[in-house]
Order: C-alpha cells, then sequence, then structure tokens
C-alpha cells in the first residue's frame, strides 16, 4: 500500500498506456443495497494513474474546468506522496473537490481536454481529485487562514454547490457571512437529489461542515421569500445578497390522469429518497410506495437516477424518452451503469394519457410513437408524434423527469427583480450581478438546471464582484440600511 | 435553534396544542400559513397549521391531532423539550379585511386555527358567525375562545351529543341569514360538504386544503391539487383555495396514497414505543 513502486501489479498493455480501473461493486451486488458503486483509488492506483499526467507546459485539461484547478500541479503532488499539499492546491479554486472528484462530468470537461485522450484513455483526472479529497477526509484537514474582518454583513440564500461556494470564499475574504438554507439539511441537489450510491451524504455533511467551521453561520429551515424577504434582508443590515436557490420546481407532461396515486415528479421521488432516506423505511418515518413496473419518463442524469433507485427498491424499470439513445442526455458512465442495473429503454416514445384503478393508483398508461426530424434552432435533435401509433403500457410507478425550472418564491416576493418570464430565470450578468444593487444571484437559479461544478464557477465568480462591491462602498456608516 | 415546547395544553383526548419558542417566525407569522414541523431528527416533516402567534415573546402555537405514528410521537413530548425543526412561515397568509357579514366553519383539529382566523376577521370588522363541527361531545373543545371571538356560535356533532346534529343545519341557516364571505377549516370531507351547501346561496367560499406535503416549499409537487381545472400545488398557491373550484374527489384519493405505509409505521410506533398493546 504505502510505498511507490507500482511497478509491479501494472497491468500495463501495449505501450503501457492503459488508464487504472476504479474498482467497483459489481452490478448484482450494488442493485442490492444503497452504497457507494465506485470506490475509488488506493494509494498504489493513485500515483499508478498520477504517473500517466505527461505534465503538460501548456496544459489544456486546465481549460477545461470551468473553475480553472491546477490540475498537473496537484498530480504531481500525489507523484511526490504530498497529499496535503495537492488537496490546498485544488482547494485554492474548488472548494468542494470530494464531490466534483465524483459528479463532474469529466468526459465533458477536464478530461476532454486532456491530450493523452487524442490516442488512448485521458488520465483520469476526477478519480484523482477525489483520491486527494477523500485522504484529506481520513487524515483530517486544515483550515485556511481567512482575512482580517471588514465589518460588513453577507446573507447568501441557498446551501447548494453555489451558494456554500459564495459563503466559503465571503468568508475568508473576511466578511461576515449568514447562510440561509429553506430545507432542514444543507447541500441543495447534493442531499436531496443525488442518491446515496453515487454521493454518500457523509461526503456532503463533511463539506457543509468545513464550511461552517470555516465561520459561516448556517441558518436551517429559513425560506426566504417568508420568513424574510430580500428588501427585509437588506433593511436589516445585510449589505449584499447573493440567490443560490437553484432549480427546484419540477416539470409535469401535462397530461391528462398525471395526479394519480403512483405518480411522482422526479423530486418528489428523490426528497422521499435521498433526504428522507425512505430506503430505510420504516426504520425512517417517511414512506416511498413503488410498484413492480416502474416508468421513469426522461433521459437525463435524473431521470437516470432515479431509474437505478428504483431497481435498488426492487422494481422492473423502463425508460420511455422521446428522442432516440444517441441524444440521451445523461452522462455515458451513468447510462452504461443503469443498463448493466437491469434498466429497460423505450426510445422514441411520449405519454399521451395515464389510467387509474378505482382507489385512484395508475394501472396502465397510453404512449405514443415519436420520429426525429431536423434538428431545431439550438442544434438539438427535434422530435414528433407519429400519427396514429398510439399504445398501451402497463405500469404501476411513473417518475416523471423531464426538468426542473427555479422555484418562484424569491423572485415573486423581490419587487423589480428581472427574470426570465419564460424560463423563471433571474438575469445576470458575467460577474453575477441582478438589476438590483446589492444583489446577486448564480447556479441553477441563473442558467436553469446544470451542473455541480458549473453552478460552484457562478459562486466563485460572485464572490469576487460581492467583494468588490462591498470594498467600493467605503467604510460603513451607521446607518445601516445600503442599496435600495 | 431550539424550538423549546413553552406551554402544552391538552384540548381533548388525542388534540393537543403546542406553543413553542421561534421568534423569527412570530415575527412574521400570519393567519392561514403553516408550519413544517420535524419533531425527532430524522422524522418526517409534519405540517400544520399556525393558531397563534405572540411576536413580543417570540412563539408560535400549533394544535395537532394524533393520528398516526408522526403525530403520536409529537404526543409524548413534554413541556421544556425541544424540537428538532420548525420550518415557517409556509404558505400564503388568509385574505384579511372587511366582508361584512362572515361564516367561520371549522371541524375537529382546525377548530384551533380557525379561530386564529375569526378574531382577525372580528378585529377586521366583520360580523362573525362561527360553527364548531365535531365527532361528539367529548371531541369539542375551544368553545369560550370560540364566543369570545365571534359575535354568535353553533355547535355541531356528528352523533348529535352536542348542538346541532351533523352539518345541515346549515342550510337553513342560510336560507334564514345573509353571509358574504365563508371560511371553512376542517377535514376534507366536511369541507366539501360545506363548499356544496354554501354554493347555491352564492357565497364565497374558501377552503384549507391539506394534502400530503414534504417540502412545503414547492419542490416536490405530491401536494399538487385540482382548483378551477389547473393543476396548483397546496404549498406554495395555497393552502386556501375556492371550495367552489376545488376538486374534492381527488384530493381525497391523493391523501389517501401511502396508507398501508403509515398504518405500518402506526403500528410498528404503537409495539415499540407507545401503548405497547401490540408485538413485543
Ligand atoms: C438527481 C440529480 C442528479 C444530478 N447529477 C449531477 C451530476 O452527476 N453531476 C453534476 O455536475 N450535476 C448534477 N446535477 C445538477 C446539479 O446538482 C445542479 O446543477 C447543482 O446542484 C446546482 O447548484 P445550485 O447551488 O445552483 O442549486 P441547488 O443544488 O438546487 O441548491 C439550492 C438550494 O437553495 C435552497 N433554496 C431554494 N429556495 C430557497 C429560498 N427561498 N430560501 C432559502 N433556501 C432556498 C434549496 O433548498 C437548495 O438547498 C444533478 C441534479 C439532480 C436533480
Ligand atoms: C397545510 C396543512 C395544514 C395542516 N394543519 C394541521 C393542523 O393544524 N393540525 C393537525 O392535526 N393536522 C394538520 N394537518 C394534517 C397533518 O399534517 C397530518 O395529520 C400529519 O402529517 C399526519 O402525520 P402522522 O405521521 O401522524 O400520520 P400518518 O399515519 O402519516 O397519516 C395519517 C393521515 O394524515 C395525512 N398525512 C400523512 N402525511 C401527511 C403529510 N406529510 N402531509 C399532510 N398530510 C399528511 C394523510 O391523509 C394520512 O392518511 C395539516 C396538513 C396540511 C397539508
Ligand atoms: S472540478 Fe471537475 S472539471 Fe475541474 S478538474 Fe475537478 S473534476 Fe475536472
Ligand atoms: S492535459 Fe492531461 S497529460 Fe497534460 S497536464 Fe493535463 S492531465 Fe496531464
Ligand atoms: S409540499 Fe412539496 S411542492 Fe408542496
Amino acid at each position: 500500500m504505502e510505498g511507490n513502486e507500482p511497478e509491479m501489479k501494472n497491468p500495463r498493455a501495449k505501450g503501457g498506456d492503459e488508464d487504472v480501473e476504479m474498482p467497483r461493486q459489481t452490478p448484482k451486488e450494488r442493485v442490492k443495497n444503497f452504497s457507494e458503486v465506485a470506490l475509488g483509488y488506493d494509494e498504489e492506483m493513485a500515483i499508478r494513474e498520477a504517473k500517466r499526467c505527461l505534465q503538460c507546459k501548456n496544459p489544456q485539461c486546465r481549460k477545461g474546468c470551468p473553475v480553472d484547478v491546477p490540475i498537473p500541479e496537484f498530480i504531481d503532488c500525489i507523484l511526490k506522496g504530498k497529499y496535503d499539499e495537492g488537496i490546498a492546491v485544488i482547494k485554492t479554486k474548488n472548494s468542494l473537490p470530494a464531490v466534483c472528484g465524483r459528479v463532474c462530468p469529466q468526459e465533458n470537461q477536464c478530461q476532454m481536454r486532456c491530450v493523452k485522450g487524442k490516442k488512448g484513455d485521458p488520465v483520469n483526472i476526477g478519480r484523482l481529485e477525489r483520491f486527494l479529497a477523500d485522504w484529506e477526509r481520513e487524515h483530517g484537514g486544515k483550515i485556511p487562514e481567512k482575512a482580517p474582518p471588514t465589518g460588513r454583513k453577507v446573507a447568501v440564500i441557498g446551501a447548494g454547490p453555489a451558494g456554500l461556494t459564495a459563503a466559503s470564499d465571503l468568508v475568508r475574504l473576511g466578511h461576515e457571512v449568514t447562510l440561509f438554507e429553506a430545507l432542514h439539511v444543507g447541500g441543495g441537489v447534493l442531499s436531496y437529489g443525488i442518491p446515496e450510491f453515487r454521493l454518500p451524504k457523509k461526503i456532503v455533511q463533511n463539506e457543509i461542515g468545513y464550511v461552517q467551521k470555516l465561520g459561516v453561520d448556517l441558518r436551517l429551515g429559513n425560506l426566504i421569500g417568508r420568513i424574510h424577504t430580500i428588501p427585509e434582508l437588506l433593511e436589516q443590515g445585510y449589505d449584499a445578497i447573493f440567490i443560490g436557490s437553484g432549480a427546484g420546481l419540477p416539470q409535469w407532461t401535462g397530461c391528462p390522469g398525471e395526479n394519480l396515486g403512483g405518480i411522482y415528479s422526479a423530486n418528489e421521488f428523490l426528497i422521499r429518497v435521498n433526504l428522507m432516506k425512505a430506503y430505510n423505511f420504516p426504520e425512517q418515518d417517511t414512506p416511498i410506495r413503488i410498484g413492480k413496473h416502474v416508468v421513469v419518463i426522461g433521459g437525463g442524469n435524473v431521470a437516470m437516477d432515479c431509474a437505478r433507485i428504483s431497481m435498488r427498491l426492487g422494481a422492473k424499470v423502463c425508460l420511455n424518452y422521446r428522442r432516440s439513445r444517441n441524444e440521451l442526455p445523461a452522462r455515458r458512465e451513468e447510462i452504461e451503469n443503469a443498463e448493466e442495473e437491469g434498466l429497460m429503454c423505450n426510445f422514441l416514445n411520449a405519454p399521451v394519457e395515464f389510467f387509474g384503478d378505482d382507489k385512484g393508483w395508475v394501472r396502465s398508461m397510453k404512449c405514443a410513437n415519436m420520429e426525429l426530424t431536423e434538428p431545431d434552432a439550438t442544434g438539438r435533435q427535434a422530435c414528433k408524434v407519429i400519427p396514429d401509433s398510439e399504445f398501451d403500457m402497463d405500469t404501476d410507478t411513473v417518475i416523471v423527469a423531464i426538468g426542473q425550472t427555479p422555484n418562484p418564491i424569491i423572485q415573486r416576493t423581490t419587487e423589480g427583480l428581472v427574470t426570465d418570464p419564460r424560463r423563471g430565470i433571474i438575469i445576470v450578468d458575467p460577474e453575477g450581478r441582478t438589476n438590483l444593487k446589492g444583489v446577486f444571484a448564480g447556479g441553477d437559479v441563473a442558467t436553469g438546471a446544470a451542473t455541480v461544478i458549473s453552478a460552484m464557477g457562478a459562486g466563485k465568480r460572485a464572490a469576487k464582484a460581492m467583494h468588490e462591491y462591498l470594498m467600493d462602498e467605503g467604510p460603513r456608516g451607521d446607518s445601516s440600511s445600503n442599496g435600495n | 435553534m431550539m424550538y423549546r415546547i413553552v406551554a402544552k395544553k391538552p384540548l381533548a383526548h388525542k388534540e393537543t396544542l403546542f406553543e413553542v419558542e421561534a421568534p423569527e417566525i412570530a415575527a412574521k407569522a400570519r393567519p392561514g400559513q403553516f408550519l413544517i414541523v420535524i419533531p425527532k431528527e430524522g422524522g418526517e416533516r409534519v405540517p400544520l397549521t399556525i393558531c397563534d402567534y405572540d411576536a413580543r415573546k417570540g412563539t408560535v402555537s400549533f394544535a395537532f391531532h394524533e393520528v398516526g405514528k408522526s403525530t403520536k410521537e409529537m404526543g409524548t413530548f413534554e413541556e421544556g423539550e425541544c424540537l428538532s425543526n420548525v420550518t415557517g412561515p409556509l404558505g400564503n397568509p388568509s385574505e384579511i379585511k372587511n366582508f361584512g357579514r362572515v361564516l367561520c366553519v371549522g371541524g375537529s383539529i382546525m377548530i384551533a386555527p380557525l379561530l386564529l382566523q375569526a378574531k382577525a376577521l372580528k378585529d377586521a370588522g366583520n360580523h362573525v358567525t362561527t360553527v364548531l363541527g365535531c365527532r361528539s361531545k367529548e371531541f369539542l373543545f375551544m368553545e369560550d375562545e370560540a364566543k369570545a371571538r365571534s359575535d354568535v356560535v353553533y355547535v355541531a356533532s356528528d352523533d348529535g351529543t352536542v348542538g346541532e346534529k351533523g352539518i345541515a343545519f346549515l342550510n337553513e341557516l342560510l336560507r334564514k341569514e345573509r353571509f358574504d364571505h365563508c371560511v371553512v377549516m376542517g377535514p376534507v370531507v366536511m369541507m366539501k360538504t360545506v363548499s356544496e351547501i354554501t354554493k347555491p346561496f352564492e357565497i364565497p367560499t374558501i377552503v384549507t386544503l391539506t394534502p400530503i406535503m414534504i417540502d412545503g416549499m414547492g419542490m416536490c409537487g405530491v401536494c399538487r391539487v385540482t382548483v378551477g381545472g389547473k393543476m396548483l400545488f397546496g404549498c406554495v398557491d395555497g393552502p386556501e383555495f375556492d371550495g367552489h373550484q376545488t376538486n374534492f374527489d381527488e384530493l381525497i384519493k391523493r391523501q389517501r396514497t401511502m396508507l398501508p405505509e403509515e398504518r405500518l409505521s402506526s403500528i410498528l410506533y404503537g409495539a415499540d414505543g407507545g401503548c405497547k398493546c401490540g408485538r413485543q
């Protein structure tokens, strides 16, 4: 384990450049539990993989990372066995490496740009990042130094990736930060959305604990817009506000019968299972009712997570997606994982109507076949219903996973805040400024559902702009009201 | 944050009122809004209507009826103990203004929050007639409060052991007296019946819908109801809706979707901590 002589069991094939596999639970095993699927590198594996990095002078990988993690530098630290330095290097740019190492779509980001990927496997940057973060958690991390107090007060709304990042950056710059979270648990989608087997909740809690140790005052169970509105927070003496309230409002198909029992929004299903731990019912109080034939409608990562959870709860699962396999928006890796676990897919299939029994529980659904047409204005393959192609399908549980939009509570209670009426998102400039003085926003609430790392990037950029804004205002006067 | 129970008042057999320390909520609460209470860490998120608040004392009150595991467990809490989490105020406040002559109808546990509204309506200059509905005599509570907060009070019980027998007497009352506005809070079946009674008299009727909820802030959609043919969320669009536009039958079915699981939970709780009458 300890040493750094990886030559022994190295499966170096021709040219010696196969990437190091990460051990995973077998599909048969994992479909029966909620434990993490991917088990992570040990030291020997990490060093072996780190050796594959060419330490490029002009690293392309870094350009693919939305938060500009110094990739070759941290990989070099692994090679030298200086893990604590490695994690410090990552944390200059990314305050949630244990999360990003697991859930970043690396194949479209850092790893897509890695030069090694041109001829073979790219360096597994995400796995190495995860290795360091996990090492730190086991060995106890250091709390970085903070700037002296500035006397400025900041409110951050939402403890998802965007809010956690903005809050930790701002507190390190010496501001007093209150983080308001509506739920009784922090983490946003990391806690309520992404399942335990992809992102163990103790890791999320650990990251939240780190932000609190930095000095952020986390207030759970505070729904902004109800307990305090944005204008009220400004009146209470907060000098600036960051809104990171995410995209938590479920979308529906609009088909008749959608209010039957047994039809869940992806969010309801995920909140019950992940946040309220219904997979442990009745040890945990919140139940989930799942039938034998689950249909998941959608094709993104959220749909994939719902499908994989349903299989773990013992159901047969079909994914009904309106386009074809090539257009599936979910990550390749997740689709493969899900299919290994037994997922069946119905492509070019759209729901038309749901039918229930006399108790009001869903029993079957009518679907229509679709065909692909010319790509639309955004370049995305469009599709349309094939006339008279309808057919019935038996099902006793339906999960609607066709997207989320921002929750409108803040927008409705903040007069004058400019939003996009169609998508419900808050309009911001590249640094996260809204049209209201001192009010910033970022993450899914400003982009629509996106990724963890892009939400973090938005939180970082906004924190920088907020810091400038706060320091430009000059010394703080006695009158606490600022902004409006 | 500590959500200490500063007062526990038994109302009837299985009905209890808690006054809880929550200064920020107390400062913001209005009639018609609700809380989400997590009794113990790891427990369910239980929606409960606010039935009083005192901004100076920094307390907020709610009344609950022991029906299943979570509410039974909450019944075991004593004064001085703390609830794990209380989130609120949630939902939209009631519309309080001078409507003229108002009819307030409350059933079982929802009488407590109804009286908060009755008081606000009376303070706004309305003539308030309150009807207290209960199963039978021993389930009647807060009659004195009702008298203090309204101009006229009627009592009705399902079995006729106190006051009028059943709610049908409302038909007669409406024929005799004019009302400009009606507020109903109670079991869904009762809200449905009262809405059917007031409809021919064209009295605007506001009902407080109690679909199953989890987050209570618009994230999950389990609370969806059909009102005026549209899908709305009980927690953020309500909880008050137009009783003449509400699809009550759908709501009743949706409330029962987790019944087997709720029963199991309740039985297991009874067996390992509650009354000990079940298996060991
Ligand atoms: C099931 C699922 C799987 C996903 N998988 C991946 C993945 O593998 N990789 C990836 O990169 N991305 C993934 N995503 C997307 C990613 O999780 C999100 O893009 C990201 O979490 C957005 O971060 P955020 O901070 O903007 O919002 P969120 O994570 O949504 O956090 C917002 C927080 O704000 C709180 N809030 C909302 N309104 C208020 C209010 N009024 N007052 C106070 N608090 C409020 C919410 O409770 C929540 O905690 C997934 C998403 C889902 C749903
Ligand atoms: C907006 C709103 C306001 C409410 N106000 C009050 C109140 O002031 N006093 C009061 O006693 N009750 C109130 N209720 C109902 C109360 O929330 C339920 O009685 C409670 O959740 C039951 O939980 P349990 O575990 O004890 O019972 P369970 O055995 O879980 O359920 C018993 C019955 O309660 C209903 N129920 C179960 N879970 C929920 C849930 N998460 N949300 C809503 N209903 C549920 C179902 O119809 C179920 O059949 C309100 C509900 C809502 C939605
Ligand atoms: S944060 Fe994400 S994109 Fe950036 S280096 Fe890490 S895994 Fe790659
Ligand atoms: S591009 Fe690939 S090989 Fe080059 S530094 Fe980045 S990870 Fe290493
Ligand atoms: S309770 Fe979840 S949306 Fe209303």
